[in-house]
């Protein structure tokens, strides 16, 4: 069945006792996309991955993933998806092979199926030769590589990844993305990732930002930047607050200060340098101009930094 | 591929049970702490004590401990099995576990059958070291001994679970282990008879579930009218009291499970 989604989240809020952690989160997801949720840690992001992968109550709003409610159909939408942990959800006691018979055995595979589901999983991430070892033998970058090929055991429609590249080199964080997008276009696995990485960011189809428990801000990389009409001017100074009330005040702008820096977004940021640096000479130690990244988006729709909390 | 639900619960419960043999097999240090520690207890309590006289008891000291040694066995064994839960749920293994299509009670059958195998298998063996205590368990003995050391198994499977599911941290349980588990063996008949203690140990031993499981354990090890089990409990009693156990701990195991299936604040 087309359905136009593959992960639709509703209204969705979570807390702890009175921390509220989750505050009416909503999204969709399209079949086949790769969708990311970025935030900085404590944003909500863990929380959320653990709703998604039904390790957590829905407490309020609605969960649907590939047509299955996560409350009333929980088992259903649990043999639709492929949850990979960030902290290693593999027995390093047991070989990789062993591991991934018993996740299977746990989806209802058996006999020969499993055993060929098995061999093609562990070919797919390159590992048919290390499958006869410990995997406490194994690097992290190869366990990580395990842990995905038992989340794609069962054939999921949906991955859901919670922070992939955390503890991977750069070497191999590539490697993942490449599986990751090689998965999408053979197999057409919709992909929702968890990610405090700029970087990873990019190599989403979409995103939705999340901070403070909210969805600040959701669509693509390009779309995101492009919410910031032109260019950002990174300006430090001695007494960056001063510097920021003289210059909203001079050149009728709207800078702010962002960890003891100044910070404008600006269509004319390249005149604005000169401009700056005359009118106020002695206070300017710096001024940097760059492209927006997807931080000064962050930065654009929270007000404030990506790693300062 | 459509698998059946009960088909399913059956593979999850069946490598479950393999997952918890293998891992035991293959680490040494828990095959010395589960069965090494309470043989070494029973040859040093059992000579240590071997001058000690209890009146209810027909048989040397060595002999009389020798059940509850047995029984310590299972528990250590339950201990150790189940105490891995905390750290697994948010770290490892269980976490996928927890996520996959299969019920709860199955998560739980998978543990506690595979404690039960790893408790019985020791507790066969450790009836084997008997010998060395200077007394021997006959065939009939053994044979008997088997299907109580599998409700014991499963009765303190049960209690490790119970405990274990809801906690945070393996200190807890450690604190737990100490305050209430062992105890709680003491108290079973495992290590001294209750008869001549003071009235409110002897009420704490006859409400104590694990007291008829140890006496259960005896008889079977005995032939019937054998002067070791006079001033046991009526063994009908034992048998009935010790199937309560095993399944009040493992209802209460699953009940405790269902209510935490997830997690806590990440």
């Amino acid at each position: 069945m087309n359905r136009p989604f593959a992960v639709r989240v509703s209204e969705v809020s979570h807390s702890y006792g009175s921390h509220q952690a989750l505050d009416n989160v909503g999204f969709e997801v399209a079949p086949r996309e790769i969708f990311g949720l970025l935030g900085p840690n404590g944003g909500g992001k863990t929380t959320l991955f653990r709703i998604l992968a039904t390790l957590l109550p829905i407490q309020h709003g609605t969960v649907e993933i590939d047509g299955h409610d996560a409350r009333s159909d929980v088992a259903g939408l649990r043999s639709r998806i492929g949850v990979v942990f960030q902290s290693p959800s593999l027995d390093i006691k047991l070989t990789v092979r062993e591991n991934m018979l018993h996740h299977g055995h746990l989806y209802g595979l058996y006999g020969s199926t499993l055993s060929t589901a098995v061999a093609a999983g562990l070919s797919r991430v390159g590992l048919t030769d290390r499958s006869g070892d410990m995997v406490e033998t194994l690097s992290g970058g190869l366990k990580r590589r395990v842990e995905v090929a038992k989340g794609l055991l069962s054939e999921p429609s949906v991955l859901i990844l919670d922070e992939p590249s955390t503890g991977l080199d750069p070497g191999a964080r590539r490697d993942l993305w490449a599986y990751l997008a090689a998965l999408r276009e053979e197999s057409g696995t919709t992909i929702l990732v968890t990610t405090h990485l700029m970087e990873e960011a990019e190599h989403c189809d979409r995103l939705g930002i999340l901070d403070r428990g909210r969805i600040v801000s959701s669509g693509t990389a390009e779309t995101l930047r492009s919410k910031i009409g032109g260019d950002i001017l990174t300006i430090r100074a001695e007494s960056a607050d001063t510097l920021c009330t003289a210059l909203n005040e001079r050149f009728g702008q709207r800078a702010n200060v962002v960890n003891g820096t100044v910070r404008l977004e600006s269509p004319d940021a390249r005149h604005l340098i000169r401009q700056i640096y005359e009118a106020f000479p002695e206070q300017v130690d710096t001024i940097s101009l760059g492209r927006p990244t997807l931080e000064d988006v962050f930065i654009h729709e929270t007000g404030h930094q990506f790693w300062n909390e | 591929m459509k698998t059946s639900p009960l088909l399913s619960s059956l593979l999850a419960v069946y490598t479950l049970t393999n997952r918890e043999v293998v891992r035991f097999l293959r680490q040494r240090n828990r095959v010395f702490g589960a069965l090494a520690q309470p043989v070494l207890f029973w040859l040093i309590f059992g000579q240590g004590l071997s001058g000690a006289r209890f009146h209810s008891v027909s048989v040397g000291y060595s002999e009389y401990f020798f059940p509850g040694i047995v029984v310590l066995v299972v528990l250590f064994t339950a201990i150790f099995a189940t105490i891995s839960i905390i750290d697994d749920r948010n770290t490892g293994f269980l976490q996928s576990v927890l996520v996959a299509p299969v019920p709860t009670v199955a998560i739980v059958m998978g543990k506690v059958a595979g404690t039960m195998v790893l408790a019985v298998g020791q507790g066969v063996l450790v009836c084997a070291l008997a010998a060395l205590g200077g007394f021997e368990i006959g065939l009939g003995g053994l044979a008997a001994s088997l299907p109580v050391l599998v409700l014991l198994s499963i009765a303190l499977a049960g209690v490790g679970l119970m405990i274990a599911w809801p906690m945070d941290s393996t200190q807890g349980f450690h604190a737990i282990m100490m305050a209430f588990l062992m105890p709680m063996w003491l108290l079973s008949g495992a290590f001294f008879p209750p008869g001549g203690t003071p009235s409110w140990l002897g009420w704490i031993i006859a409400l104590n579930p694990l007291t008829y499981g140890v006496a259960l354990l005896r008889y079977s090890l005995y032939a019937a009218g054998s002067p070791a089990t006079a001033g046991l409990p009526p063994l009908s009693f034992c048998f009935v009291a010790t199937i309560a156990f095993a399944a009040a701990t493992l209802g209460g195991s699953v009940f405790v499970a269902r209510n935490r299936a997830g997690g806590r604040h990440p």
